[in-house]
């Protein structure tokens, strides 16, 4: 059986891109191998850890269990699309350098992936609701503490909660 | 001065922006991909294996059978430093491939394919016939007379067999007036659970073969994948890029031989084999599960009359790191609480399951577990307050042991529990829990645990250091110790820094190793890894610094013993003035037309001392007795781990400790099926890994007792966290409940036998 491929045309962190992709390829393979974004980690290639998760149309996804296919069409955002045009970070991933919320790292950009589509919401959750949000990822490094701090924080700090940020 | 501070760590901002590479993320696309067939029966031989169809699917390379291992260079795997002398060296029972099958799951086959796609059509085409032999999952089974024997030359499946004897048991339990505690604890099978599953790739040039893995132990790997293909130790290269977790499954030769096997099958194309969750949780290494049995014969005082320990770990298929696991937590148990009397056997044996190795605690959270579950237990015969029976038997000040010739300095235990109660606001709460009745209990536990850092003296403890001056006055760093992820880099930056006297940006620790290049080093393990690299890099920056001064002495016409180098500068030490910029120093050394030269220094610390690393937790939970169910309200670990280095890094690593500790007291286990032995859920959905929703905020405190015999200071950190958690929580389901569980984990599965046993139900 040859294989199969389709025209996959998308927007991948604001650029508008298109390739022929091999039809059983998930969008984690398309992403990693044909776009080279290799912030998109795999850990278990089934939707249980949560390190390929990135923002399709606005809401956060485990690539590796979205076909590389469905993306025609889409926007998505990888975490190598978070910083500005000069470079600089986001407050999301300056928290988790200021939180010590990073440790091999492997995780850390599904995370942060995730984090975003929670800021992204612009309201205050609640802590049980944070915890519920993130828990889609897996982490044996940290225990999850200090990521939830960085979430927390930067949470409060676009609320305009200093204070409140500053007591997390 | 950097050490001691909350310094960022030096790979945080790569991280967060998806800059580090990892080794799958610089392998070429050119790679081959290598998926390994596993057995699937538990015991036997392979007799044939018909290939023909896996080979006739499109894209496949190469399909590789257990039979084409046609010269058997048997190896070791374990991470241990290689001994020279034969009676110390490590198992050899490992193939690339085999034909015995000891575990459902074993390395018989492997296919090379141009895809994934086809490399996992091919595995699942492949036809093998068996001839299966009787199987044995359970310690005690295999230690019976007529077992199956998985290895020859180990009678009883029995792979080693150490006792340890002090005073005369015997006579001392005949004293009058002792109470007889007695007890069983086990602790499961679980697996290291790093996200990055393992990985590498190997390609060939010249008659030499690199092989880039997700590694601990480069240099150690190195001379394993000699020992397996059968080749000089210098033709092969290991480089570890970013790796994502280790926990000691990659203190292990895992896949390296195998993958640098097939890619010289194959004329050294480049041939990448990764590693799926489902095959890394039964074809890696997991956790020994150990089966303690403890008796305490007690004083009405309640001191300790005479102990006897026998522990019984349970090794699986292959030697791996063997009987040091149970050794090590035998080794603490007569020293945690001293007695006058005491008796041990640890055995390591056998079974047809996976395979175990080093995991994070390396023998010591299941040696606490049950030392601790039983501790509980005689406190409550006796009557006792569990901190206060702690405090009155634990190990004193000034204790010292014979054979590391560790010492306990200070009043670590009292400061640890101390700090750890009023963290918790314990005392409260253990009065208000006790003697609760109703459906919904709670309470609070206890458990203090022992650990030492790094391995001397039962093995080497050596580390070298290179540093390598550049134009600017900057300098590179490169160590055999190993960054997985715990923060090394950073720690060595804030070391060097300070004793170089640099600011900390000048100081750039090469993170990648490559064995062709880094000084030889043993890797990350044993919680080794900034006490042991603490004195190389204290030595080497001396040694750089004295060889900066002579050269200075030059071109300031000062001699050395009036100066010093301060923030990168070269400062007259009599009035202080700066006199030159280091990096004004080294750009004139090196291109100086009178007198160039490379200023560098390179140094190896053998190290012939050892250290205590102790601490506790204690945790707080809220038991629904009819849904058998424990819910973790609070917990607190306390620590000295010496003047630590990082406060920030360390306060994130006891974090790591605590969450792995919560998941092995309270929801991991690797299940096995006794039917045919095989893994019933190796995937990250079915076995219970802690996730967010299941900590409650994480505690971590620190006593700071300088450690006089290291270099900065400081000691463990690196496991010492997973150490007492399990046995804490089970104790604070003790208190809430009045039912001890001495199986491990304390999930519903256990509470609701334990519970219908005692009547609550």
């Amino acid at each position: 059986m040859s294989k199969q491929y389709k025209l996959v045309s998308c927007t991948i962190n604001g650029k508008h891109v298109e390739k022929m992709i091999d039809v059983r390829a998930s969008l984690t393979d398309m992403l990693r191998d044909d776009y080279r974004l290799t912030s998109v980690k795999k850990g278990c290639e089934v939707g249980e850890c949560g390190a390929c998760n990135v923002i399709i149309d606005g809401e956060c996804f485990n690539s590796c269990i979205y076909l590389a296919v469905w993306a025609d069409g889409k926007e998505i955002l990888t975490l190598e699309g978070l910083a500005g045009p000069n470079g600089e970070i986001s407050d999301i991933q300056q928290a988790f350098i200021d939180e010590a919320a990073v440790q091999c790292g492997f995780c850390s950009p599904g995370f942060i992936m995730s984090a975003v589509e929670i800021l992204e919401a612009k309201r205050e959750f609640s802590d049980d609701e944070i915890r519920k949000l993130m828990s889609g990822h897996l982490c044996r490094c940290t225990g999850y503490e200090n990521i939830f701090r960085a979430v927390k924080k930067t949470m409060l700090r676009r609320l305009g909660k200093e204070k409140e940020a500053d007591e997390v | 001065m950097y050490v001691g501070k909350k310094v960022t760590r030096v790979d945080a901002y790569d991280k967060v922006i998806g800059r580090t590479r990892y080794t799958d993320d610089l392998c070429d696309k050119s790679a081959y991909i290598a998926r390994v067939l596993h057995s699937t029966i538990a015991h036997g031989r392979v007799v044939s294996m018909d290939t023909s169809e896996a080979e006739k699917i499109p894209g496949v390379v190469k399909v590789f059978t257990c039979f084409d291992v046609k010269e058997k260079h048997y190896f070791p795997t374990a991470g241990h430093p290689w001994s020279t002398d034969p009676g110390h060296q490590d198992v050899a029972d490992r193939l690339v491939l085999t034909e015995e099958v000891r575990f459902y799951g074993d390395d018989i086959g492997a296919v090379v394919a141009e895809d994934e796609v086809a490399a996992a059509q091919a595995l699942a085409a492949i036809k093998v016939e068996y001839e299966e032999y009787p199987f044995v999952l359970d310690v005690q089974e295999a230690m019976k007379e007529g077992a199956p024997q998985i290895h020859k030359d180990y009678p009883g499946n029995i792979l080693k067999h150490t006792t340890i004897r002090k005073g005369n048991y015997e006579e001392a339990i005949k004293e009058p007036g002792l109470t007889k505690v007695e007890g069983w604890y086990d602790t499961p099978t679980v697996q290291h659970c790093h996200i990055e599953n393992f990985i590498c790739y190997a390609e060939m040039e010249g008659d030499r073969i690199t092989v880039t893995a997700s590694t601990q132990i480069p240099h150690i790997v190195r001379r394993i994948v000699g020992q397996a293909l059968g080749i000089e130790w210098g033709r092969v290269r290991i480089v570890k890029p970013y790796i994502g977790g280790g926990f000691g499954n990659k203190q292990d030769a895992l896949y390296e031989p195998l993958c640098a096997w097939l890619c010289m099958q194959l004329g050294g194309h480049l041939v990448k084999l990764d590693i799926p969750r489902e095959d890394t949780f039964v074809s890696n290494r997991v956790r020994h599960a150990i089966r303690s049995h403890i008796i305490s014969w007690v004083r009405p005082d309640g001191t300790y009359a005479a102990r006897k320990l026998e522990a019984f770990s349970d090794q699986g298929a292959y030697a791996s790191h063997g009987h040091s696991i149970v050794a090590k937590g035998a080794g603490a148990f007569p020293q945690l609480y001293p007695c006058d009397n005491v008796e041990v056997d640890a055995y390591t044996v056998f079974t047809n399951k996976s395979v175990a190795g080093a995991m994070r605690g390396y023998g010591i959270p299941q040696a606490m577990w049950a030392v601790e579950s039983h501790t509980e237990d005689v406190a409550a015969r006796m009557g006792m307050d569990p901190v206060e029976f702690r405090r009155k038997n634990l190990m004193p000040v000034g204790y010292v042991d014979a054979f590391s010739r560790n010492e306990l300095y200070d009043d670590t235990f009292n400061q640890c529990l101390d700090k750890a109660m009023e963290a918790i606001d314990y005392k409260r709460k253990f009065n208000e829990y006790q003697n609760q009745t109703g459906d919904i209990r709670r309470g609070i536990g206890v458990s203090v645990f022992w650990y030492n850092t790094a391995v001397w003296p039962i093995s080497l403890e050596t580390s070298s250091c290179r540093m390598v001056l550049n134009q600017d006055g900057s300098l590179q760093v490169q160590l055999g110790e190993t960054e997985i992820g715990q923060g090394a880099d950073t720690a060595y930056t804030q070391m060097t820094a300070d004793v170089l006297g640099v600011p900390l940006r000048d100081v750039h620790v090469v993170s990648c190793q490559d064995t062709d290049v880094t000084p030889f080093g043993t890797g990350a393990y044993a919680s080794r890894q900034t006490y042991t690299a603490g004195f190389a890099i204290r030595q080497t920056a001396m040694l750089l610094k004295e060889r900066i001064l002579e050269y200075a002495r030059e071109l300031t016409r000062m001699p050395p013993y009036n100066l010093d180098i301060s923030e990168g500068n070269i400062v007259r030490t009599t009035d202080g003035r700066v006199l030159m910029t280091l990096g004004e120093l080294s750009t004139e050394a090196l291109y100086s037309l009178t007198n160039s030269r490379h200023l560098s220094a390179e140094s190896t610390s053998q190290i012939k001392s050892n250290a205590y690393s102790f601490g506790c937790t204690i945790a707080e939970v809220e038991v629904d007795i009819p849904m058998c169910k424990v819910k973790l309200l609070d917990i607190v670990n306390a620590h000295d781990a010496g003047k630590l280095i990082n406060p920030a890094l360390a306060e994130a690593q006891v974090h790591g400790g605590m969450s792995m500790g919560i998941g092995y007291g309270m929801s991991e286990r690797l299940l096995f099926d006794e039917k045919t032995g095989r893994a019933l859920n190796n995937n990250l959905l079915d076995y219970k890994l802690s996730t967010f929703m299941d900590h409650p905020r994480l505690k971590a405190v620190f006593v700071e007792n300088a450690e006089p015999t290291s270099a900065f200071g400081t000691k463990a950190l690196g496991e010492p966290p997973a150490c007492s958690v399990a046995p804490a929580i089970r104790n604070a389901v003790y208190q809430a409940t009045g039912v001890g569980v001495n199986e491990a984990p304390v999930n519903p599965h256990n509470l609701f036998r334990r519970f219908k046993e005692e009547g609550l139900i």
